[in-house]
């Protein structure tokens, strides 16, 4: 179906129709996530369907303007061109996520905040500062939570155990090359 | 303390590797940050791209620098910009032995590449190769990076590796190696199909985040084939089982609940393999009762179980005691304040509504009240669940209802949708035609051309076939109130195009019919349609279709024809038209008017619109002078394909047979230009007439071109075309006339005008029809819910019906003058939304905030200096972000945080004061100028 109105709509049938199977049920399956801040800044994007740059610009343009245009006791969801889009506001930047128009948007909806706390749980009270100059490690940690549009995994701790065995090796790398750049300093001295 | 201050930011920026990025890169975010227009975001971004051309070039960046310059890369491309200059150093990247860059390189390449990008093939070696470290770290990169970059013909290259994969020790490594799997059996399912039993045995895996994540793969594995997985329905039920019985481990616990993702998905797959099957419904009796009595209603992913559980129940064999538990967590949901659940409560009211249609009744008032809430994605789902209830007795109300709503809208995808969910409805329920007639109008006066032309041609077809009965009298009424509705809106300005075809084929076949309008009259308006869309060829051809219509049956009925003046000049400006087809019509015109009586009877007979014409294709009245031709010594004719086969030589011939098979690619666009032979101009001359015809086998046709004479004469020839084309196409104009179905045809030839019309405009003819349906409105619940506001009822609701239905309606008066709360400036953090809002005991933040500087003050002396530190280098945002902080959170995530802050209040809170402290001094930004709320912690 979703296709149908895609083709209607863009005049493009290609545009995003990765989803092989859509039943009444839908799959599970998250189409791309965008967390853009109140004056409309991207802050993240990551796209699991198949989409263009220009494409991409379009959906941002189309979705933010519609988002952050919607009063506070709204639902979080939207109905966008035959797909759905669930936002949730965090102080001054929103999070959204796309989704198959046959979800559940409520569960959606906690995906987003457990994403949520795991970045708050990593850097410690997160702020949209930290995710501005961090913004690659908040892909890391989606990477973790999501994979190819699907929630992967559930547990905010293995996660969390995850992300920081990545760091430690950062962190090792980083030690090892101060302890030989000493060493250098030193053999020079 | 000056001193403590520099220690701190040294400290904040050496610690963690984000912040250590070069003040290049910085300055960057920050000035973006600070751009106030999204010109000058875009000169920032355009001089960076300039930059990161020029580093990249430099010889022998050091690894560390590149690492940098593939993240900025990351942050243009994000910002909308091309970035593809710098995809092939991302690429290398990956190749880096380190950890750390090859991690940042396979978040570049991921972030940069489709599947289909030809770069993809030099990662592919790379993905080998740490698809077998013995690092498990590097494995999942791998394995991420895998997710989203193999195609088709790529899997085969991984695909033994990552089934190795799924029995690494590491349940982090066997977790992405299934989603892999996963991901292929998407791309290509016939790839992994022997290797489906896998998912399978990974379902009893150990670590339950595998299972969970073998989850996804089942659920499509069972979507597309549900008899073979029937045996695993008890295994799925008593692992749902033992998830509610918190046998996970704690920490898959989530706000409370035992691992409620897994719920969910878990109730997916059920209500598939339910669904029809008696005792795999049975078995699931139990477990989803249960589910119903232990879901937490009062936070949201409770709600969102109990909303997963409804949909289960609405999909596998009913069973009366749940639907009434569902039917109970449906009213708890309409009855929310909660927009969102409201929400889900109207999906599921329009789930449960096809097995027991008596459940929406208890609830018309809540669905009034959404129908008429300003919030639209809620009116929306309104709309859909009013599609599903409607029947024969309410589809007036609720047609009407969807009308003006979509008159009221702006957005093109949704008006496409719901005018051809009026359309749908009004052809199966409309409970008169002149309903049916008149409602197609509205439709098409305010979406026209957004409908589908299918629609059009039946609303043609309908009103030439009426009843279907042998009722003629009521036929021809239905014609004539068609006809005279289209002749008062015809004058409106600018209606949509194909609107105006259906008004000029029903005027030019029955606007004269019953003697009602004169010839001249209904001539006249076509002339002035004709004219006042003189850009739009397809409405220009239906009208002058119609006047050949109308001409015909005056003449046909013996009375003079005296072709008004304005329609002679229209038909001398289509007599020199650009387009083929109205010349075509034009020149119709006037042979016909030229015509007696006799002969235009038997060309267009009057109301044979649903005669069947017999086509003969093989135009065999052609043959004697084809015969003749031969003998005068012209060329026998040459079918299409052996004309292509002759001159696109023998290796393209055979390439030919290969075609169909091997469609993927297509190579033939790069042949055709080379050759030149006589024939091809023949050949040149058989694309004139449309596409369309190209492939239709009218032989004889060029028969005759080939037979004129040789190829200089290309004007000639043309002609030649337009006349021996013309015959047959002649053809198909008078069927145009007749069938609509046939007028398909015809109009799909022309090249298409479209008149881009808009359609909003005020629609005052239609008051004359209005006091009908407003009394009706009136009454909307009852003529929603309880189906009698007439006799024609299958369901009498009786008095009691009524009553409520005042109310209702009233009600439903008051709603929109409600004026929507006004946006506040500066909303909650944490705007749940849910009923969690209420029964959560609102905590005071500055108490929370007070325990944790407590906690941190008794931990060591300097943390209050800490605070101090923060609150002086953001003075005005501690006291703003203060209030916001800690808000609302469900409770046991509340609980998490807490005792998870207050355990290290002491390591990450005051680094991460000192952290952003030092950020603000670095970078010079100044919160309370431009984004007070950068700082704001996105949870408590």
């Amino acid at each position: 179906m979703c296709g149908k109105l895609m083709s209607l709509e863009m005049g493009r049938p290609n545009y995003a129709l990765e989803i092989a199977t859509h039943n009444d049920f839908g799959c599970m399956n998250i189409h791309f996530v965008l967390l853009v801040s109140r004056q409309g800044k991207v802050r993240l994007t990551k796209w699991y369907s198949p989409y263009t740059q220009k494409e991409r610009s379009k959906v941002i343009r189309e979705l933010s303007g519609v988002i952050l245009n919607r009063g506070p006791k709204l639902c979080n969801f939207i109905e966008w061109r035959g797909y759905k889009v669930v936002y949730k506001r965090y102080a001054s930047l929103y999070f959204c996520m796309c989704i198959d128009e046959a979800d559940n948007e409520l569960e959606v909806l906690e995906i987003i905040h457990h994403y949520v706390e795991i970045l708050d749980r990593y850097f410690g009270s997160v702020c949209e500062l930290d995710l501005i100059f961090n913004f690659h490690k908040a892909y890391y940690i989606l990477d973790e939570l999501l994979i190819a549009g699907e929630l992967q995994e559930s547990s905010k701790k293995i996660v969390a155990r995850i992300i920081s065995a990545q760091d430690q090796l950062v962190e090792a790398a980083k030690e090892e090359a101060s302890s030989i750049s000493n060493i250098i300093a030193q053999a020079t001295k | 303390m000056e001193q403590l201050k520099t220690i701190g930011r040294e400290l904040a920026m050496g610690s963690q590797g984000g912040f250590g990025q070069s003040k290049e890169f910085l300055d960057l975010v920050k000035s973006i940050g600070e751009a106030r227009s999204k010109a000058e975001e875009d000169r920032i971004v355009l001089s960076e791209i300039d930059i990161l051309k020029r580093r990249l070039l430099e010889p022998d960046v050091p690894k560390r620098k590149m690492k940098e310059y593939i993240i900025r890369l990351v942050y243009i491309e994000m910002l909308g910009h091309d970035a593809s200059f710098g995809y092939i150093h991302a690429v290398k990247m990956t190749h880096d032995d380190n950890l750390l860059l090859k991690r940042t390189g396979y978040l570049a390449v991921t972030l940069f590449l489709n599947e289909d990008h030809d770069l993809i093939i030099l990662i592919v070696n790379t993905i080998q190769k740490d698809l077998r470290s013995d690092n498990y770290l590097v494995v999942c990169a791998a394995l991420n990076a895998i997710c989203r970059l193999i195609n088709e013909e790529t899997i085969p290259a991984v695909l033994p590796q990552v089934v190795d994969l799924l029995n690494h020790q590491k349940e982090a490594v066997r977790k992405k190696a299934i989603m892999a799997l996963h991901r292929f059996h998407r791309k290509s399912p016939s790839s992994v199909s022997h290797l489906i039993s896998n998912f399978r045995k990974r379902l009893c895996d150990n670590d339950p985040g595998v299972m969970g994540a073998t989850l996804c793969p089942l659920f499509d594995l069972i979507s597309e084939d549900v008899t073979s997985y029937k045996d695993l329905v008890s295994s799925f039920v008593s692992i749902l089982k033992q998830v509610t019985e918190r046998r996970l481990p704690k920490s898959y616990d989530y706000h409370q609940m035992p691992a409620p993702f897994i719920q969910i998905k878990l109730l997916k797959i059920m209500a598939l393999l339910g669904s029809g099957d008696k005792s795999a419904s049975e078995i699931m009796y139990m477990v989803l009762g249960d589910l119903f009595r232990k879901c937490d209603s009062s936070t949201n992913i409770g709600n969102a179980i109990l909303y997963e559980c409804i949909r289960c129940i609405s999909c596998i064999l009913p069973n009366p005691k749940l639907l009434e538990a569902a039917a109970e967590a449906i009213s708890k949901f309409l009855k929310s304040d909660s927009h969102n659940l409201k929400y889900m409560g109207i999906d599921g009211l329009g789930r449960l509504i096809k097995i027991s249609p008596d459940i929406a009744e208890q609830h018309q008032l809540a669905v009034i009240d959404c129908l008429e809430d300003p919030d639209d994605t809620l009116k929306r789902k309104t709309f859909e669940l009013l599609y599903k209830m409607t029947k024969s007795s309410n589809v007036e109300v609720i047609v009407d209802r969807m009308i003006d709503y979509m008159i009221s809208i702006n957005d093109n995808h949704y008006k496409t949708e719901i005018a051809s969910r009026c359309v749908e409805l009004a052809e199966q329920f409309a409970p008169s035609n002149q309903w049916f007639i008149q409602i197609m109008n509205k439709v098409f006066e305010h979406a026209g051309d957004l409908v589908n032309i299918k629609v059009a041609h039946n609303l043609m077809r309908l009103i030439a076939e009426g009843f279907g009965e042998d009722d003629d009298d009521a036929d021809s009424k239905l014609r004539l109130s068609a006809v005279e509705s289209y002749l008062q809106i015809i004058s409106e300005p600018k209606l949509p195009s194909l609107f105006l075809q259906v008004i000029s084929w029903v005027l030019g076949e029955y606007g004269t019919a019953d003697g009602k309008y004169s010839a001249s009259y209904i001539s006249g308006k076509l002339c002035d349609v004709a004219d006042a869309y003189s850009s739009d060829e397809n409405v220009k051809g239906y009208a002058v279709s119609a006047l050949m219509k109308i001409y015909a049956f005056e003449i046909a009925s013996g009375r003079k024809v005296d072709v008004l003046p304005e329609c002679q000049s229209l038909i001398e400006e289509l007599l020199a038209s650009h387009s083929t087809d109205l010349q075509q019509r034009a020149y119709e015109l006037q042979a016909l008017i030229a015509l007696d009586a006799r002969a235009v009877e038997s060309i267009i007979p009057l109301d044979a619109s649903c005669e069947d014409i017999e086509v003969d294709k093989d135009l065999s009245f052609l043959n004697g002078y084809i015969q003749q031709a031969i003998e005068s010594g012209a060329q026998p004719y040459i079918s299409e394909r052996e004309r292509s086969g002759m001159f696109e030589t023998t290796d393209y011939h055979s390439q030919d047979h290969h075609e169909v098979p091997a469609h993927a690619l297509r190579f033939e666009a790069y042949e055709l230009p080379k050759p030149s032979m006589p024939t091809q101009a023949s050949t040149e001359l058989v694309p004139v007439p449309e596409p369309s015809y190209y492939s239709d086998p009218h032989q004889p046709i060029p028969t005759s071109l080939v037979s004129e004479r040789e190829s200089s004469e290309i004007k000639l020839r043309l002609d030649g075309v337009k006349q021996k084309w013309g015959r047959p196409s002649y053809q198909s104009t008078t069927s145009a006339s007749s069938t609509p179905q046939q007028s398909t045809n015809g109009t799909t030839t022309h090249s298409d005008g479209g008149a881009g019309s808009s359609s909003s405009k005020p629609r005052t003819s239609y008051e004359s029809k209005k006091p009908e349906i407003d009394p009706e409105k009136q009454r909307l619940a009852a003529s929603l819910f309880g189906g009698s506001s007439s006799s024609r009822t299958d369901r009498k609701s009786s008095s009691g019906g009524h009553k409520p239905a005042k109310g209702t309606a009233n009600k439903a008066a008051s709603i929109p003058k409600e004026t929507p709360i006004p946006v506040q400036p500066q909303p909650d953090l944490l705007d749940f939304g849910e009923p969690t809002d209420t029964t959560v005991t609102a905590t005071d933040p500055f108490k929370e905030l007070e325990g944790l500087l407590d906690s941190s003050s008794h931990d060591g002396g300097g943390s209050t200096d800490v605070m101090g530190l923060y609150s002086d280098a953001a003075p005005v945002t501690t006291t703003t972000s203060v209030d916001s902080l800690l808000s609302e959170l469900s409770d046991s995530s509340k609980g998490n945080a807490r005792t998870y802050q207050s355990q290290t209040s002491k390591g990450p809170n005051s680094k991460e004061a000192l952290e952003k402290d030092a950020l603000v001094r670095q970078m010079g930004v100044n919160p309370t100028s431009q984004n007070p709320t950068l700082f704001k912690d996105l949870l408590g």
